[in-house]
């Protein structure tokens, strides 16, 4: 047992536990923070696959933004548990033996069918950001460049639609 | 050294967390979450075969992904506070006019 | 010679024309006759007649010129099929050229005749329209006759011979609808029908005649036959001329088929003379005479066509002597001296036959048409006694004919014809009484009119070879003249009987002129054939046609017995009917002596009534078992109704429709919606509008998807 494989396993029970959290949880703000954990800790799963640039972008946008977003609309709406309903009553169950099902034969094609060559990088040498960060600015900027563009004209048009989606009809209120 | 697999798995039981939590709760913005849990999950799945076939394009995906979850975050969470505003209620069992 | 071409001699281009005229009077009068005068359509009819009496002539004087050689004009080509080939070819010679000239001259003294007999006639029943087409048809009947004379084979005779039938039957029933006296009945269509199916009877008899020819011979020609009569059994010979026989029995009136001509006298009184007396009726005694070479040939079957004509002479004359209609007497009249005619062909008396043939038709038409003129004048003092009544009750306006008749019946029907009606005719209607005479005296044979002679050369030849026929011939003859003196005595000797004798009035020009004609022709016509050496015209003239004929002289004992017969039978007429006339409503003097004979004579020897009981009875019977039974009943309710019908209505009502239909087809159809329906209210469930249960078969799907990539 190395040490990566060590820190591996911690990190994965904390990301499974965390997300169990958020599933589990009756009140909304506790399943909210939950996911910011686990946003975290997949964010430091980046760092170890040697994606420093994209970790720091997890947290910043994943965790910072879009929980914050969430956490606002939560506090807006009420974080109440909803009320016990018999509708459905078969779907739980269903659901849950179909998701393990799922898991199980997605892990098995993946790993049998779709196996890379190589292995992960040494976490050492992954954290040199600098050098990452400038390899990825180059392919970014070269290569990618239209969807990039096109990515912030999409962000554009989100904005957009979200302000004019929640805008009040013409006579209500301002 | 740790294999790809392991990554691969954590990934799968993640995402059919997140796929539990869509088909389980019925309180809209834990749906929601739990679909940005998927996407999550698919992240990191990138990013390990990334990292094991020592190419960037993996971590230039996931930079989009993240990009776009956020538009798709902004819109969806309009979206969920204008159907609080009709029906009073994020409960989806309320959303089913479609019936049949 | 035989069958060479025609060859163009004299008139002899005209022959087609003897059919062609009347043809053309008969298209005229078809076409346009109805915007024609009455007067403008007998003239049309009697020129074409009369035009085609010409054509006769002159035809006859080329026979003449060619010394009496056969000459044939072939019109156009008509039968050619396997061995069997025949054109419709005009033979001209002097046995046809005399029938010829017979047919034609009478008919167009008859249709002449026929405009007066006519225009009164049509008044008299109220339908005027109807003129024109008597005209039609006497022109058809010529045109068809002269088909028949002139025709130069047996099939070529036949399609006359068909023909007239038919113009018989068109005649006969002229007034179809009615009878005699003019209320509305079967009686003289009836009538017109036993002409044409008695015709028909003797018609099948020549049918078989002509087949067995042509199968014997290989052709119905006159010439391919004759010249080939020695090389076939006689018995097929016999064959021919007995079936032959049978035609003329029917056509010419003989026993066992002369029925039909006494109802003949239905028609109008023109029909009966031209038809019926001169031209139609003698068609059978041609034909033998035609078929002379046959005949010749074969003695056994001459002496069954002598008996026969002999028989039905004798058989005739009895009934003529007990009947009261003035057209029925000469009407078994005619069937007698037919039977003259028949006994004297069949006794190979040709020549004699004919001059009997031509001088009949003078005679018997001059009959017939006075006879036609007294009816007519009975009918005229009969309409005004009407108009006379008319006045004495008062009544200023005329009625019309229709309510006249309707009164008369209210007291009688009034028989114009029946002789116990007249009386005294001699004052009343002079001419006709002086033209009846004549007819009388030749038909009785008194010397010098024209019946003696030929009656007495037929007496003549048949003393010679054939006793038994000469004897019946004889007391026939006496007959005749008893009958024809008893006519005489009761219509125009003493009182009248009825008061429209009493008001009789005489016939117009018209009619009277042609019957003067015709009374010349009975005084003069002995003149053809007297029996004294150098007399004999027509023996010369028919002997160029029949090859070589004895031609006799004048034997003074059969004459002697002849005309002391004929003279005693009018001197007895006068004893019974003449020194004491009958009074109104006097029976008939012979019925009391004669007893059961005079009521067999009366009522012709029950033959009608034989004939119904053995033929017409049992046939309508059968014929009604036939139909009612087993085509209505059996066939058509049985089986097409009940059977065919009523299985196919199971089938289809019950099998098909019931079961197939309601319990099969659809019963499956309903059952495929119901399982639709409750399939679609199972499916239905699935929407249930709530979205986590759609991502649940979302899932599934993708379960099942990966789960197959597995598999693979």
């Amino acid at each position: 047992m190395t040490l990566d494989l060590a820190l591996f396993l911690v990190l994965a029970l904390v990301a499974i536990a965390t997300a169990l959290g958020m599933l589990l949880s009756r009140n909304a703000i506790y399943s909210a923070l939950f996911l910011v954990l686990n946003f975290v800790t997949v964010a430091v799963f980046y760092l170890l696959l040697g994606a420093p640039f994209i970790a720091m972008s997890q947290i910043t946008v994943y965790a910072g933004a879009i929980m914050v977003l969430f956490l606002f609309v939560i506090m807006l709406l009420g974080a109440d548990a909803l009320p016990k309903t018999d509708v459905l009553p078969w779907q739980k169950p269903l659901a849950i033996a179909l998701a393990v099902v799922l898991a199980a034969e997605s892990t098995f094609l993946l790993v049998t069918k779709a196996r890379p060559v190589g292995d992960i990088l040494a976490p050492a040498d992954a954290a040199n950001s600098m050098e990452n960060l400038r390899q990825m600015g180059l392919v970014l900027f070269n290569q990618y460049l239209l969807p990039f563009e096109v990515t912030s004209i999409l962000l554009l048009v989100a904005m957009v639609g979200a302000i004019t989606l929640t805008k009040k009809e013409k006579g209500g209120q301002k | 050294m740790v294999p790809v697999d392991y990554y691969i798995i954590l990934s799968a039981i993640l995402f059919t967390i997140g796929v539990t939590g869509v088909l389980i709760r019925r309180n809209a913005l834990i749906i929601f979450m739990s679909i940005e849990l998927m996407l999550n999950s698919s992240n990191l799945a990138i990013v390990a075969f990334s990292s094991a076939i020592k190419s960037f394009s993996g971590q230039i995906f996931v930079f989009f992904v993240i990009a776009v979850a956020a538009a798709e975050v902004a819109v969806g969470l309009a979206l969920i506070v204008e159907i609080f505003k009709s029906k009073h209620s994020i409960d989806v069992d309320q959303i089913s006019s479609l019936k049949g | 010679m035989l069958l060479s071409e025609s060859v163009n001699t004299g008139f002899l281009f005209l022959a087609p024309w003897l059919v062609f005229f009347p043809v053309i009077g008969l298209l005229i009068n078809m076409i346009f006759g109805r915007r024609f005068s009455e007067n403008m359509i007998g003239a049309v009819a009697s020129l074409a007649s009369g035009a085609a009496f010409v054509v006769s002539v002159l035809l006859a004087w080329s026979v003449s010129a060619s010394n009496g050689e056969m000459l044939r004009w072939k019109l156009a080509e008509w039968i050619h099929i396997g061995t069997l080939n025949l054109d419709w070819t005009f033979r001209v010679d002097s046995l046809s050229a005399t029938m010829m000239l017979v047919v034609s001259g009478v008919g167009t003294l008859i249709h002449i005749y026929a405009i007066g007999y006519m225009h009164e006639d049509v008044r008299f029943k109220n339908d005027v329209g109807r003129f024109r087409r008597f005209f039609i048809f006497l022109n058809l009947f010529i045109a068809m006759m002269m088909i028949l004379v002139s025709g130069d084979s047996y099939l070529m005779l036949f399609v006359g011979w068909e023909g007239v039938g038919l113009c018989s039957f068109l005649l006969i029933g002229f007034w179809y609808e009615m009878d005699t006296l003019a209320r509305p009945s079967w009686a003289n269509s009836n009538a017109a029908k036993k002409a044409f199916i008695t015709n028909r009877v003797g018609d099948f008899g020549f049918l078989i005649a002509g087949f067995i020819m042509f199968y014997a011979f290989g052709s119905f020609q006159f010439d391919e036959v004759f010249k080939q009569v020695h090389a076939i059994a006689p018995a097929t010979i016999v064959a021919i001329t007995l079936f032959m026989l049978v035609g003329v029995a029917g056509k010419s009136a003989q026993l066992p088929l002369y029925v039909w001509l006494p109802d003949a006298m239905a028609g109008p009184t023109p029909v009966s003379a031209l038809i019926h007396a001169a031209t139609m009726v003698t068609a059978g005694v041609y034909l033998v005479t035609r078929s002379a070479p046959l005949y010749s040939s074969v003695p056994e079957a001459q002496t069954i066509v002598a008996t026969v004509g002999a028989l039905t002479a004798l058989f005739a004359a009895t009934i003529a002597a007990g009947q009261y209609d003035i057209k029925k007497v000469l009407a078994y009249s005619t069937i007698s001296q037919l039977g003259f005619m028949v006994a004297a062909v069949g006794m190979g008396a040709y020549v004699a036959g004919m001059f009997h043939l031509i001088t009949h038709a003078f005679f018997k038409a001059l009959l017939f048409l006075s006879a036609g003129s007294v009816i007519l004048g009975l009918e005229r003092g009969h309409h005004h006694l009407a108009h006379a009544h008319h006045d004495d009750h008062g009544k200023g306006k005329k009625k019309n004919k229709k309510e006249e008749h309707h009164e008369e019946e209210h007291h009688e029907v009034f028989d114009p014809g029946d002789m116990r009606n007249m009386g005294g005719l001699r004052k009343t209607m002079p001419v006709t009484f002086w033209l009846y005479m004549i007819g009388t005296l030749a038909l009785a044979g008194i010397v010098p009119f024209a019946g003696f002679w030929s009656k007495d050369e037929i007496l003549l030849d048949a003393s010679k070879n054939f006793p038994f026929v000469y004897w019946l011939l004889t007391i026939a003859a006496f007959f005749t003249a008893f009958y024809m003196g008893r006519q005489i005595w009761m219509v125009f000797f003493g009182e009248a009987r009825h008061e429209a004798a009493a008001h009789a009035e005489e016939s117009p020009r018209v009619m009277t002129v042609p019957l003067m004609v015709l009374a010349a022709l009975s005084l003069l016509g002995g003149a053809l054939n007297l029996p004294f050496e150098g007399f004999h015209n027509l023996t010369n003239w028919l002997g160029h046609t029949l090859g070589e004929v004895e031609a006799s002289l004048l034997n003074l004992q059969v004459a002697g017995i002849s005309t002391v017969l004929a003279l005693l039978a009018i001197y007895f007429s006068w004893l019974i009917y003449g020194r004491n006339p009958l009074k109104a409503g006097q029976i008939d003097p012979l019925k009391k002596p004669l007893g059961l004979i005079f009521t067999g004579m009366e009522n012709k020897w029950y033959v009608d009534e034989i004939y119904q009981f053995i033929i017409l009875t049992p046939y309508t019977k059968i014929s009604y078992f036939l139909a009612d039974v087993i085509d209505w009943q059996f066939w058509h309710d049985f089986v097409h109704e009940t059977v065919i019908a009523g299985t196919y209505n199971w089938v289809s009502n019950i099998a098909l429709n019931d079961y197939a239909d309601q319990k099969g087809i659809d019963a499956f159809a309903n059952w495929l919606g119901d399982v639709t329906q409750s399939f679609s209210a199972t499916l239905r469930k699935v929407q249930n509008g709530f979205v986590r249960s759609y991502a649940l078969s979302v899932l599934l799907g993708v379960v099942l998807i990966l789960g197959y990539l597995i598999l693979k």
